[in-house]
């Protein structure tokens, strides 16, 4: 799960990490109350969404005058915001960061992540701090530090120095502090609340010495959420896709991609080679759909309405290998589903594995139409020609 | 000789009586897989399809001699489970559960660091040597007795793949299932190592997919060590970056973890990569050729 920037900032907050004052408003009429409030000029104006890449999008602007706060916050909210990571159509700003302007001596680049190849979490340490941090890996890898935690130990003071002491040139004894300080404290916020991400990009020493995040973004394990209840309050379902707050409803793992081929399949392995599958019959797969190894007839059902509601999609590739899903429950699903929606474009089916004649005769029985694929080669090449006759039309 | 699992293999079941535990031991049972013993806390002494209940792992293994556990308990106990068959002298651990906190794995792998057991998973199918024993949520019959051994981070695709081999006439000698999670407690070069010493295995494929860099790591072990052909397929060429494709390791962050990296690394390390899935059965037994076919 995703936090927004202010979210974070507020954790932040009550954990010991010195953030920049601010508020949040959702309509330009508080903006220039917001400006009383906040310490200024100047102030920056942040949307607040999910996706990164917001400052190149016109999405962070820094204001003078309290009426440069209000055209920026009236440019922003209610309007979609494009950057690289959301896609031609953008996401809506619903809501905006105002924050105080600060005297910036330095900026760093801080993150928490876990370090899959060994097993601990990391903490990640740059003084290319306030740029695309993937960008600095790739041409000066030199410049990024890393720490590995034992959690039986916890994050030490030594983790901090080993960090803080790789900064060239060195910060003053007071700002080298402030940063373990925060390093400390980053690593309690990581593992009291099960987060997969922490970033602060960028982490500044302003002009006075002090350490403050500039910066925050945060993701909780998706797993961890059981134990983390009081963090569901801050998931935010406008930010996501209409289709795949359904699915997430009906517990299916259910993504929405830009093609036309809509597929419906079990496990996540299988339903990710089968969009490449797609892809390579020549057309693009609509969705990731893994309706998971213990679907039930009704889950089924949900999925297959949910492609269907996609209206981009030309055809649905449904692509099965039962084990613990019989083929029977697929068929009966699917079935269900068309009794209830009126299907108006070509269904590939392909089904194998446990009850698959069960499964086959359930949809022979019905009046649904539906080309059979015996095989994965099968399916694609039938992918290729409805592909070629959407085009021709 | 399979690796890590064999008829003599003596299995407990953790979580026996719950809803998938008990459908999936039945399944375990039918396949010939000696289950020894189950678990469940509270509910020892009892009985299921004719196996004793115990309270503890412990207690399987001292009055069973049970050695290897297969878990079905729910997420937030996983960790605990896995743990506590550890302790009590388990040498092969196979974790079905999905959805297990990341920093529940980080503390598992802290502990197993000091001890002899080999965990597989979580989040995974589990492992099957064919015609020996399955410890797993995979369909039997799909599996064939034979040579060439399988690892994969994913299940239903480790399906599809092994029906393919099947079908061409390619037997397995034991395919694992290693898991979709971040963290999982073995991975593709600990089995590897096993199946370049296993006499029966003449040949592997190798299911990867998109998030992390095992399959980059794997390519150099192989590159290295490995002296057994290889074919590598990897799924979610066509996944978006950033996004969870499922599986809670399958994600593309911070510029890692892109299929075209990994096809291009297990290439340069020489190894066959398959892009068309619907094929690899084929490729297999060019690759593999016809005399592995026999067991």
């Amino acid at each position: 799960m995703k936090l927004h920037e202010y979210q974070a900032k507020d954790i932040f907050r009550k954990s010991g990490i010195p953030v920049p004052l601010g508020e949040l408003i959702s309509s330009s009429d508080q903006a220039t109350r917001a400006t009383q409030i906040i310490p200024g000029p100047p102030w920056v104006v942040k949307a607040q969404v999910h996706a990164g890449g917001r400052g190149k999008a016109g999405g962070v602007k820094v204001a003078h005058y309290p009426y440069e706060v209000v055209t920026a916050v009236e440019s922003m909210l209610g309007k979609p915001l494009i950057t690289r990571q959301t896609g031609p159509a953008g996401v809506t700003v619903n809501q905006v960061l105002i924050e105080e302007g600060l005297e910036i001596e330095r900026e760093l680049y801080l993150s928490m992540v876990i370090d899959r190849a060994e097993s601990v979490p990391a903490m990640i340490f740059s003084q290319a701090g306030g740029m695309d941090i993937e960008e600095v890996a790739a041409k000066s890898p030199h410049l990024i530090l890393k720490e590995h935690v034992d959690t039986s130990s916890g994050w030490m003071p030594y983790n901090g120095r080993n960090l803080v002491y790789g900064l060239n040139p060195l910060p003053s004894p007071t700002a080298a502090k402030g940063l373990m300080h925060v390093m400390a404290n980053l690593y309690k916020v990581f593992v009291t609340l099960d987060c997969s991400l922490v970033e602060i990009n960028p982490l500044v020493i302003t002009k006075d010495g002090r350490v403050i995040a500039l910066d925050a973004k945060m993701s909780i394990d998706d797993n961890a959420m059981f134990r983390q209840k009081e963090l569901l309050s801050l998931d935010d379902p406008r930010e996501k896709d209409p289709l795949e707050q359904m699915a997430e409803k009906y517990n299916l793992n259910y993504i929405r991609l830009d093609g036309n081929i809509g597929a419906m399949v079990n496990g996540a392995g299988l339903a990710m080679a089968t969009m490449d599958v797609i892809k390579m019959a020549g057309a693009e797969p609509a969705n990731f759909l893994d309706v998971g190894g213990g679907a039930n007839e009704e889950m089924i059902t949900k999925g297959f309405e949910i492609i269907l509601k996609d209206r981009r999609v030309k055809a649905i590739l449904i692509n099965i290998f039962g084990g613990i899903l019989r083929c029977d429950v697929l068929a009966r699903g699917v079935v269900a589903a068309a009794g209830r929606t009126n299907i108006r474009v070509p269904l590939i089916v392909r089904l194998e594995g446990t009850n698959v004649e069960d499964g086959r005769e359930i949809l022979k029985k019905s009046d649904l139409k539906f080309l059979v694929a015996r095989d994965l080669s099968e399916a694609a090449e039938l992918v290729a020609q409805q592909v070629s006759k959407t085009e021709r039309i | 000789m399979s690796i890590l699992l064999n008829s003599e293999s003596r299995v407990v079941i953790q979580g026996i009586t719950g809803r998938e535990g008990a459908f999936h031991t039945r399944q375990m049972i039918a396949y010939g897989t000696k289950i020894v013993a189950g678990v469940t806390p509270g509910k020892g002494g009892q009985e299921f399809e004719g196996i004793t209940v115990f309270n503890t792992v412990r207690a399987c293994v001292q009055e069973k001699g049970a050695d290897v556990s297969c878990i079905f308990v729910p997420p937030p106990f996983a960790s605990d489970a896995i743990m506590e068959a550890a302790s009590a002298g388990i040498r092969l651990i196979i974790c079905i559960t999905e959805g297990i906190p990341v920093l529940d794995m980080v503390k598992v792998m802290a502990f197993l660091k000091d001890l002899d057991a080999v965990l597989i998973g979580p989040n995974c199918p589990g492992i099957i040597s064919p015609g020996k024993a399955k410890v797993g949520i995979m369909p039997g019959p799909i599996h064939r007795e034979g040579n060439i051994g399988v690892i994969s981070r994913s299940g239903t695709l480790t399906y599809e793949v092994v029906d393919q081999l099947t079908r061409v006439g390619l037997g397995q000698s034991t395919c694992i299932g290693i898991g979709g999670d971040p963290i999982v407690g073995s991975s593709f070069i600990d089995h590897l190592k096993r199946f370049r010493d296993d006499k029966q295995t003449k040949g592997v494929i190798l299911i990867g997919e998109i998030g992390g860099t095992a399959e980059e790591e794997a390519a150099e072990y192989i590159k290295a060590e490995f002296n057994k052909p290889v074919i590598a397929f990897i799924a979610g060429q066509t996944a978006p970056p950033g996004r969870r494709m499922g599986h809670a390791g399958a994600i593309i962050s911070g510029g890692q973890g892109k299929a075209q990296d990994k096809i291009e690394a297990l290439k340069r390390a020489g190894i066959t990569v398959q892009m068309n899935l619907g094929t690899l059965g084929r490729t297999a037994l060019e690759v593999m050729g016809q005399d592995t076919a026999r067991p």
